[in-house]
């Protein structure tokens, strides 16, 4: 086996709860977002850009269609002779298997996976996240401080500060504390799930967490903390670019329509950072004379006859004449039937709209979703139901 | 693995590169056509899409761009470990042998032939742009007990390229095909399309050499219509015969219709390409498209009408498209008119120009030309 200086373990386990209908019989990670692409899309092509072609990817939850979608990695550059992608499902041992109990015993029962490549340093990340960011450069980073763990961290808002992983940080980017999820937060520099880790030092303290039968056996609450009252230096890696946790129903609609700006933060058209994803074999869209669509992402296989704007068509979505599709995004293959409105909603792909319907409202708070494969008639009036 | 029935051939020897600047650099088979895809595309699509897994492209010239576009087949899922694709370029001592007649290249290439499985040898062009299943094809085949079948179409209106008529009489049986392009009159268009048994393929490819003659239609099929059980298939769907740049453009604009959209790439099997990576279409605020085709990657800022755009074209602010087609990555920028074009790759339009050509005679700019 070829030794390889960092590998990645991609974390795509995640049930994604807060998703709702969206994620009833798929894993987060493979929620369509932005018009063509898939969560996970975003970790798999920074990894591509980044140099890394070997990268486990950790599996537990609903895993059938996301298999499915990543296959042996073809679209990320990712099926090689030495390396390449390698889904890792929990398994049996001779003295018996559990399912993953937490993100770092997902990795410590994955060990010997590592071990084939004996890299000096793991990269830790996860399928939950919409960025785009160059791991080498944040290995660069994590070299030249020596720090056995690096940590990339982004500023949220103080309002959305208490969902996450908290870091406090001194003038040279050490990590001086680190708290999960507090209920009072103290500062707003989020942790991003985005570890770079010494191989040994990080074995080390796995194979510990894992004789710790109190731990809760994960990254943010065990390992980090673990680490730091050892005193090993764990640095942070500040990212400045656009970053977006997309586990809710508000943040999937807002991380969507984020694209939308006029100059959107997180710029898809990037010639030298084109986000991979399965290309889903579908003509050009076509766009009739009755049509009228603005401020919209539309993609291939799409045919609209009606007025869409500020929305985002998936591919193989049918608008017909006299619908109104506005601050929404509609999934794979949704059908919308004629004389339909549609206002600040998620449908589910393969859904059925029928004619006459409505769903959600112009000025609503809510989000309307409308889940996997429903077929909607214009008597159940749908709005901010979830 | 399911023994396959019938090997694919598409014949490119002798195909006209007919289309001005736009076969300058490429041959007719990766013209670009339908706002995503290479005129080859349909022909391999319709192959595999009809369970013919094992697909020999006879090339012959300016085909850089088609090993380019083909790669190693796998967006055709044509990579396997037995069967798949493969390319063949002539096998020539000498450049004169170049200019020789198909027959002469198929026993060159002899060995491609008798090494495959198939029993049945579908021998194709690519400029014959429809989507058809062939397994259809071979049925009618079979139920006629024919030696040929040849695909056919039958349409009043003549065709907008240029193709072979062929009369047939009321049993399906076809009595004359036009040798060149002179008058016959006929509704019956011959879609370049013949099925036969390889061994019959064979046979012919040696007894017209030996005779010296060497081009498959003209000499091995044509002149032994009385011998050969030629039958004539009727492919009722939609055809683009593009083999003049105004075949090109007309058939272009008639993918504007919805029914013939929606036919072309989804019935009966849908139109694989080569992947690109590129994002969903933006539109942005001032956009105003109306009965056009567009790719992903595009840019809208202006207006387009009854047009097709190609992968990455961006249309300015103010700038106004119609009647045209503009390929991978032109840019149009603000306040200039595009009307009746074709606009091949990277083209781009300077501001407040305008350019216009009429629909008999499409105003055609060549590759990376700066209006």
């Amino acid at each position: 086996m070829v030794r390889k200086e960092m590998i990645a373990m991609l974390l795509a386990g995640g049930e994604g709860k807060r998703l709702g209908v969206l994620t009833k019989d798929l894993a987060k990670p493979a929620v369509y977002f932005g018009g063509k692409y898939r969560i996970i899309d975003f970790t798999l092509s920074n990894c591509a850009h980044s140099g890394i072609d070997t990268v486990g990817v950790l599996t537990q939850y609903q895993p059938l269609e996301l298999n499915r979608y990543l296959g042996i990695g073809t679209p990320w550059g990712l099926d090689r002779r030495d390396g390449g992608m390698t889904i890792l499902p929990p398994y049996m041992q001779k003295e018996g298997g559990v399912w993953y109990k937490g993100t770092a015993n997902a990795i410590y029962q994955n060990i010997s996976f590592i071990e084939r490549y004996e890299p000096e340093y793991v990269l830790i990340i996860s399928g939950d996240h919409i960025y785009k960011m160059d791991y080498d450069l944040m290995l660069q980073n994590h070299k030249k401080t020596g720090a056995a763990v690096t940590i990339a961290g982004f500023e949220v808002d103080w309002k959305d500060a208490s969902r996450f992983g908290l870091m406090h940080i001194d003038d040279d980017s050490v990590i001086t504390g680190f708290e999960e999820k507090p209920k009072n937060p103290t500062s707003n520099l989020a942790s991003m799930g985005v570890y770079i880790f010494n191989w040994s030092d990080l074995k080390q303290y796995l194979v510990n967490d894992e004789e710790n039968v109190l731990s809760s056996n994960d990254f943010g609450k065990d390992i980090i903390p673990a680490m730091m009252d050892d005193s090993l230096l764990c640095s942070c890696y500040i990212f400045d670019g656009y970053w977006k946790d997309v586990g809710t129903i508000d943040s999937l609609w807002e991380g969507n329509m984020d694209l939308l700006e006029d100059k959107p933060s997180l710029d898809l058209g990037d010639p030298n950072w084109r986000i991979y994803s399965v290309n889903p074999n579908q003509p050009a869209q076509f766009v009739t004379a009755s049509a009228k669509v603005t401020s919209s992402l539309i993609t291939e296989g799409c045919f609209v006859e009606g007025d869409v704007d500020r929305s985002i068509l998936f591919y193989g979505v049918t608008v017909s004449e006299g619908s109104v599709v506005k601050e929404s995004v509609i999934m794979p293959k949704v059908k919308v039937g004629k004389n339909v409105q549609i206002h600040r909603a998620i449908i589910g792909d393969g859904a059925i709209i029928e004619d006459d319907a409505v769903i959600g409202t112009p000025d609503s708070d809510e989000i309307t979703v409308i889940p996997v494969g429903e077929h909607v008639f214009p008597q159940d009036q749908l709005m901010g139901v979830e | 693995m399911k023994k396959q029935k019938i090997m694919g051939v598409i014949n490119l020897i002798h195909e006209k590169d007919d289309l001005d600047a736009l076969t300058h650099g490429r041959c007719t088979a990766t013209v670009p056509f339908g706002s995503r895809y290479r005129i080859i595309d349909f022909t391999l699509s319709n192959m595999v899409n009809s369970r013919i897994n094992e697909v020999g492209i006879f090339v012959h010239r300016k085909y850089r761009s088609l090993m380019d576009h083909i790669g190693s087949g796998k967006s055709w899922d044509l990579q396997h470990r037995q069967s798949g694709l493969f390319v063949l370029p002539p096998i020539t001592d000498d450049v004169q042998e170049l200019s020789r007649g198909d027959l002469f290249h198929f026993y060159q290439n002899r060995d491609y032939f008798l090494r495959s499985q198939p029993e049945y040898v579908l021998i194709t062009r690519s400029h014959m742009i429809c989507n058809i299943d062939y397994q259809q094809v071979l049925a009618f085949h079979l139920e006629q007990e024919a030696d040929i079948t040849v695909v056919c179409k039958e349409s009043i209106e003549p065709l907008l390229g240029r193709a072979r008529k062929v009369r047939m009489n009321v049993s399906g049986r076809i009595t004359e095909i036009q040798d060149s392009y002179g008058p016959m009159i006929s509704d019956f268009s011959n879609m370049e399309m013949y099925l036969m048994k390889k061994e019959l393929l064979m046979d012919l490819v040696e007894t017209s050499l030996a005779k010296g003659q060497d081009h498959l239609v003209r000499h091995a099929i044509f002149s032994k219509l009385d011998q050969l059980k030629v039958f004539g298939y009727i492919h009722d769907g939609f055809l683009a015969c593009v083999n003049t740049i105004n075949s090109y453009y007309s058939n272009s604009m008639k993918l504007l219709n919805p029914q013939v959209w929606k036919e072309l790439f989804y019935e009966p099997g849908p139109i694989y390409t080569k992947v690109k990576d590129g994002p969903p279409a933006r539109y942005k605020q001032d956009a105003v498209v109306e009965q056009s085709i567009i790719a992903n990657g595009c840019l809208i800022e202006g207006t387009v009408r009854n047009s097709i755009l190609f992968r990455g074209v961006h249309v300015h602010k103010g700038a106004v498209v119609e009647d045209s087609i503009i390929m991978q990555n032109g840019v149009i920028l603000p306040n200039s008119t595009v009307k009746c074009s074709i606009f091949d790759k990277d083209v781009v339009i300077e501001e407040n120009r305008e350019v216009r050509g009429v629909e008999t005679g499409p105003y055609l700019a060549p590759k990376r030309r700066i209006i």
